[in-house]
């Protein structure tokens, strides 16, 4: 069951856009987040979905896939849907018991949730397209600007790279602690919430103990093999820029020229 | 300063602090390490052995006595990097020293640190993983590999730094006998081929024997030094202080106590084969 869990999921295709500098992605992505708050009619999400698609037919991923990453995200889409739909006042078209839906309420519901969808299938294109390895390389590059006023670029990106290096390791301990405490008779799969809380504990504490060992054995390894820190170090792939990641910064910049040019005029 | 030594361990001791007790882990130790051996130490847990390969590698300081790396000292503050470059460190556990997401990245990280040009960390990483057996790898990520594959990837992260001297801390304990004889194997490949001075911290008798010289540590002590025969010929010491010696050594010993006459000092399968043999036609 814990195999299920995937984080940062990253589907190579080898397109043009995976092969893209993780900071033009990154730029674009928060681009296109700030270019999807600023829509307030239906029309801007044409633009939005035209891009999108022509993103998803550009990066080859099956667009089934893409979609797969708002299911875990359902609930709260219903929930946004649900809550604007009730709570938004203005000229009711139903009534139910001490339940309203408005017209602006339906409008807004719609609204809202379309906002989600978009939102969450934008950044889940980042990490589709993008390998953990590089997306973090571009994250480090984007911060550095920022180690003058004391943000820890290297050392978020390190923690990061660390952290996505251990999942699989972590999960395969868990898995292997769980298994030894169901031979001994450990019920993990049944009871109340409570219950099932509670037989948690058995598998979370040597879990920790052995996560902090880890720590220790790994800062040691790394020190033995000179780490001290983001200070003059080299990296063995270095980022470039090529001709493609100006043309994206293009595309995505009129994007967001044409999100300013419809909220103005309309 | 004779530059033949690597290491120079010169009445070494090292007190653990405690919360309640402290704990001498370290003895005064004297032992001296030339360039191009291969040393193997032995001793039970506890004895120190792990002690003094952190001590090799600045990463724990004397207490008393000194430590010398080709004749940089491990307590002046400023050597420490160096140190750490020249004698690189390979430790017990294949997944906590593995820091990178992918194989090449992880071979990387030493040079990285040490702010070499990203075209040299390219050359060394592929001669590194060349030098392992490991080359097809290369794009692998690491969790996915057998725990000899994980460890001859520490190996190539060490040797990706070019030091002179790799110290192994028990590096085959976790592994199993496929994966330990592919580490041991790396090993006297890095020791012959490359001429890179190995010290070798084991509880495996059996791969004490390929070694040029034998240390054995016992409570904080060095008890014993000398080439792998003659420090397996004294079977009842090492008994006594509750060590193993090799198969062929003990059967050996068995044998000369039924009262057949073969020698003492054997320590591989092939002189057993040999020295049967010999009697087989003797008599």
């Amino acid at each position: 069951m814990l195999k299920d869990i995937t984080i940062g999921q990253h589907y190579p295709t080898g397109s043009i856009i995976h092969r893209l500098d993780p900071r033009t992605k990154i730029i674009g992505t928060f681009t296109f987040m700030a270019g999807l708050f600023l829509i307030q009619s239906f029309w801007g999400y044409l633009a939005v979905v035209a891009l999108l698609s022509s993103v998803i037919l550009i990066s080859r991923i099956p667009v089934r896939y893409v979609l797969k990453g708002l299911r875990p995200l359902m609930i709260l889409i219903m929930v946004t849907f649900f809550i604007n739909l009730f709570m938004t006042r203005g000229e009711i078209i139903f009534g139910l018991g001490p339940l309203n839906i408005t017209r602006e309420g339906l409008h807004q519901g719609i609204f809202m949730a379309m906002r989600l969808v978009f939102l969450i299938v934008g950044t889940s294109l980042l990490t589709l397209t993008t390998s953990p390895i590089t997306l973090t390389d571009g994250i480090e590059h984007l911060l550095n600007p920022l180690r003058k006023i004391g943000v820890p670029a290297h050392e978020l990106a390190m923690m990061m790279t660390i952290a996505l290096r251990f999942i699989p390791t972590l999960l395969e301990e868990t898995d292997k602690i769980m298994k030894a405490q169901i031979a001994r008779g450990a019920d993990f799969e049944s009871g109340n919430l409570m219950n099932r809380a509670k037989s948690l504990v058995p598998l979370l504490v040597p879990l920790f103990i052995s996560s902090f060992r880890r720590a220790d054995d790994l800062a040691m390894a790394m020190e033995a093999r000179c780490y001290r820190g983001g200070e003059n170090r080299t990296r063995l792939k270095a980022l470039k820029w090529h001709a493609m990641d100006g043309v994206a910064l293009v595309v995505i910049g009129s994007y967001f020229g044409i999100m300013i040019l419809i909220r103005l005029s309309f | 300063m004779d530059n033949q030594h690597m290491i120079n361990v010169e009445g070494l001791t090292f007190v653990y602090k405690g919360h309640d007790s402290d704990l001498l882990a370290l003895d005064h130790i004297e032992l001296t390490i030339k360039e191009g051996e291969h040393v193997v130490i032995i001793g039970h847990n506890g004895s120190g052995k792990s002690t003094l390969a952190k001590q090799l590698n600045a990463l724990l300081l004397p207490t008393e006595g000194k430590v010398l790396i080709k004749g940089m000292d491990t307590k002046i503050e400023d050597n420490t990097w160096k140190i750490r470059q020249t004698a690189g460190m390979v430790f017990q556990n294949p997944d906590n020293q593995i820091v990178a997401t992918i194989v090449e990245e992880d071979v990387a990280f030493g040079p990285e640190n040490l702010g070499i040009e990203p075209l040299e960390i390219r050359k060394r990483v592929d001669e590194s993983l060349l030098a392992v057996d490991m080359a097809e790898f290369a794009q692998k990520a690491p969790h996915l590999l057998s725990g000899g594959q994980k460890q001859r990837i520490a190996i190539a992260g060490v040797i990706a730094m070019k030091p002179d001297c790799i110290i192994f801390d028990e590096p085959t304990a976790m592994l199993d006998p496929s994966g330990r004889r592919e580490v041991i194997k790396t090993m006297q490949k890095l020791n012959h081929e490359e001429g890179i001075t190995i010290v070798h911290i084991t509880h495996f008798m059996e791969e004490a024997v390929e070694a040029g010289r034998v240390v054995v540590m016992e409570d904080a002590k060095k008890v014993m030094e000398g080439t792998p025969r003659e420090i397996f010929s004294r079977v009842s010491e090492l008994k006594q202080l509750g060590l193993d010696v090799p198969q062929m050594t003990e059967l050996a010993q068995e044998l000369r106590n039924e009262g057949i006459d073969i020698p003492q000092d054997l320590l591989t399968v092939e002189e057993m084969v040999n020295n049967l043999c010999r009697l087989k036609s003797n008599n």
